[in-house]
């Protein structure tokens, strides 16, 4: 199940007014599309593309600012939905899913169609949002079939039609093969899936490397991964793109803490707490420059993560200016006993992590912004 | 060049020197040891740029000269050929090329001009002194499991080793924390130590020094600058900076008001530690120590994977007492103490505790407690 245009749907819900209009969803003038909604996509609005170039294209297109925690608030909704139809949801991202219906017939007493039918229709009646549905024999079929006939599509690749199917299809329809790629498979001679059928295994192996066995695979319409829906998160990080280059180090710092604290804040809900700090900075010229930090104990304060990136930041010898900051944690644990232990040199840590776990239970009970550091309004 | 050598004097000099060539490297120079042969002795040299190891051993030198060839490779081939060995080094010096023949083997390893090998510039020390290698290895080995391993910290990423008082004496000293606990190892001075400056000495050094300690007889030749530290045998020379930064005071964070007293058998200690935390999957959990009159109840309870409890016999005269520590920094303080019982000195749950080895104070460690 694929949302068509999520977080524009969910903004034209919740406001009307915006119901015949373009609709961007992005971040200001320096950001790029996050989504776009149908009717700017007909004047030629893509996602990931950039905003000044999206609004070249569309003048008149209304650009909201994403509300995350709407869409989140959305989003499981949707999920509520699919778990009755299976246990084995697998999410992708907020908007899309891969749902295992093996087996689940003889629950419904309907078979996966219907029951994926139904699934859309629900959407849209309880929530007011559209989605894609495909179906098929298995993963990579699935989410080709998904985007076949967007919006409020339905298609279904059968195991007897799939060698048919793929035959003249661009070989770029493989998830994973980006531009890069394309180049590359390109230069081999292979544009569709039939020029793939034509190599064998130990060529495209040869040629390809660890792609090259799953080319061979995909070629056939053949995808063994399996839809889990315990896929272990490894990483939690936050990243922000500046309206205007930076190199001004209290509004950087302003930023790293308030990144630190959404790392911080998802690690809590999720029960997690990391053992390495990743800072990422991205310069004028949009290359990427990290650094790492281990830490003894993992952590999911803000203030942890926040001390930890900022001596990183200071580290840096790059004065800047930059184009984006991004705070991650990795190495992630279970949180529960950690942090417990205290800083010989730093007496004062666990008494900050104190006053932070105070100050959740108080955003908790009277919303986020009911109490917060200075720091972040910088 | 050309001499021929015993292949095992041969593979300890080469060894050691391997160890410091990093096994990453984008300089290639670096990943090569420089050979130098000269008179009846052949120098294998490596560096990472911040340390230097030279070791010397004795060889038939038929042509003076000098090379470098890949540290690990070579490595390799002299600890693959046969015990007794006699092995004939050669470089002609034209052909980029030096062969190495023992036997019936023979190898031709590529070269590079030894003029690219960068040599550590030699410097002046302030501090000239000679200490036992039982000392430096006490010292060392002491302490060397508390440095922090968190790049932000990295004035914390070794060893200070520096000059301090106790008790109205000079001692050579030895210090190590990583925040969550902390060592400190003290030695008589020795003679020429006093104008020392204190330095960090970086954790990797701390791991090459210790193979020079081996031997219970070896005087070692310490220098000390600012900047860099040397410690010597008679055929191993191992230079390295310095940690630049400042080590931060240390004294304030050990505790001197701590009355609770415990004292215990420490390898049953560490071997009950051991025990219960078994059932915790991660070494981070909690071991809860509760105290009461000459009683320790130690438990560790993981809600998911089980509970573990074992109670010792101890020498407690206090008022009870509940407290938390990280079961693996437990277990490396413990096994520090090798000759008398662990004394440990507590304030109160949430306060720095205090061990020491019987009243010996030239050997004291701190953690911190966690919460249970």
């Amino acid at each position: 199940m694929d949302c068509d245009a999520f977080y524009a749907s969910v903004e034209k819900r919740d406001d009307p007014s915006l119901r015949d209009k373009p609709v961007v969803i992005g971040g200001g003038r320096r950001g790029v599309v996050s989504t776009a909604c149908y009717i700017a996509r007909i004047r030629g609005v893509r996602s990931a593309m950039p905003m000044f170039q999206a609004l070249k294209l569309c003048p008149d297109a209304v650009v909201v600012r994403g509300r995350m925690d709407a869409y989140v608030e959305v989003s499981r909704q949707i999920r509520a939905i699919m778990d009755d139809l299976t246990p084995v949801v697998e999410p992708l991202s907020l908007d899309e899913a891969f749902m295992d219906l093996t087996g689940t017939e003889r629950l419904h007493h309907a078979p996966p169609a219907v029951m994926l039918a139904g699934l859309v229709k629900r959407m849209e009646d309880e929530l007011g949002i559209s989605g894609s549905i495909g179906l098929s024999h298995n993963k990579f079929l699935a989410k080709v079939a998904s985007d076949l006939d967007k919006p409020r599509g339905f298609s279904v690749i059968g195991k007897a039609e799939t060698a048919d199917f793929l035959r003249e299809k661009p070989v770029r329809l493989i998830w994973g093969v980006g531009a890069q790629a394309q180049i590359s498979l390109d230069k081999a001679g292979i544009r569709t899936f039939s020029d793939l059928l034509r190599w064998d295994k130990r060529d495209l192996m040869a040629r390809f490397g660890g792609m090259g066995e799953r080319l061979y695979h995909l070629a056939r319409g053949e995808d063994r991964r399996r839809v889990s829906s315990r896929t272990p998160v490894k990483s939690i990080s936050n990243e922000t793109t500046f309206n205007e280059d930076t190199s001004d180090p209290d509004i950087l710092d302003g930023h790293i803490w308030r990144l630190a604290e959404n790392v911080a804040d998802r690690a809590k809900a999720k029960d997690k707490a990391g053992r390495t700090v990743t800072l990422k900075l991205k310069r004028a010229n949009h290359s990427i420059l990290t650094r790492q930090s281990q830490l003894a104990e993992a952590t999911q304060i803000a203030d942890r993560i926040y001390r930890t990136a900022r001596l990183l930041f200071d580290q840096v010898s790059d004065q800047g200016p930059f184009r984006l900051i991004g705070i991650g944690i990795s190495h992630l644990d279970m949180a529960d006993a950690n942090e417990a232990g205290g800083d010989l040199l730093d007496p004062q840590a666990r008494v900050r992590a104190d006053a932070e776990r105070a100050s959740d239970k108080i955003r908790e009970r009277f919303g986020a912004d009911a109490i917060m550091k200075g720091r972040a309004l910088r | 060049m050309e001499f021929s050598i015993e292949r095992a004097a041969l593979l300890k000099a080469v060894a050691q020197a391997q160890s410091v060539v990093e096994r990453r490297n984008t300089i290639p120079i670096l990943a090569n040891v420089l050979i130098e042969a000269e008179g009846d002795q052949v120098s294998f040299r490596a560096t990472d740029l911040d340390i230097e190891i030279v070791d010397q051993a004795p060889a038939k030198v038929s042509r003076a000269g000098a090379t470098t060839v890949s540290a690990v490779m070579f490595h390799e081939i002299v600890r693959k050929l046969p015990d007794g060995a006699l092995v004939t080094i050669n470089d002609d010096g034209t052909s980029g090329r030096m062969s190495v023949d023992a036997g019936r083997s023979s190898f031709s390893l590529a070269t590079l001009p030894r003029e690219d090998f960068p040599v550590m510039a030699s410097s002046e020390y302030e501090a000239n002194f000679a200490a036992p290698a039982p000392v430096l290895r006490r010292l060392f080995d002491k302490s060397k499991f508390a440095i922090s391993t968190e790049e932000t910290r990295y004035y914390l990423n070794g060893v200070y080793m520096h000059v301090s008082d106790y008790e109205g004496s000079q001692v050579l000293r030895c210090v190590a924390t990583d925040g969550h606990r902390l060592a400190r190892i003290d030695a008589e001075l020795p003679e020429g130590a006093g104008s020392m400056p204190g330095v960090i000495v970086p954790r990797k050094t701390v791991g090459e020094l210790r193979k020079l300690l081996d031997d219970d007889e070896a005087q070692i030749a310490v220098s000390v600058s600012e900047t860099k530290v040397r410690f010597a045998t008679p055929g191993i020379t191992l230079t390295s900076k310095v940690i630049d930064g400042t080590f931060p005071d240390y004294t304030r964070v050990i505790p001197s008001g701590n009355t609770k007293r415990l004292e215990v058998d420490a390898s049953e200690f560490a071997q009950a530690v051991d025990r219960v935390a078994t059932v915790s999957s991660e070494r981070s959990r909690a071991v809860k120590l509760a105290l009461d009159e000459d009683r320790l109840v130690l438990s560790v309870n993981a809600p998911d994977s089980g509970a573990a409890e074992e109670e010792l016999a101890v020498a407690y005269p206090d008022e009870p007492l509940e407290i938390g520590f990280n079961a693996k920094y437990l277990l490396e303080i413990a096994s520090q103490v090798d000759r008398e019982n662990a004394v440990f000195l507590f304030n109160s749950s949430g306060d720095p505790t205090l061990m020491r080895e019987g009243s010996d104070e030239s050997a004291v460690y701190v953690v911190m407690p966690m919460r249970v």
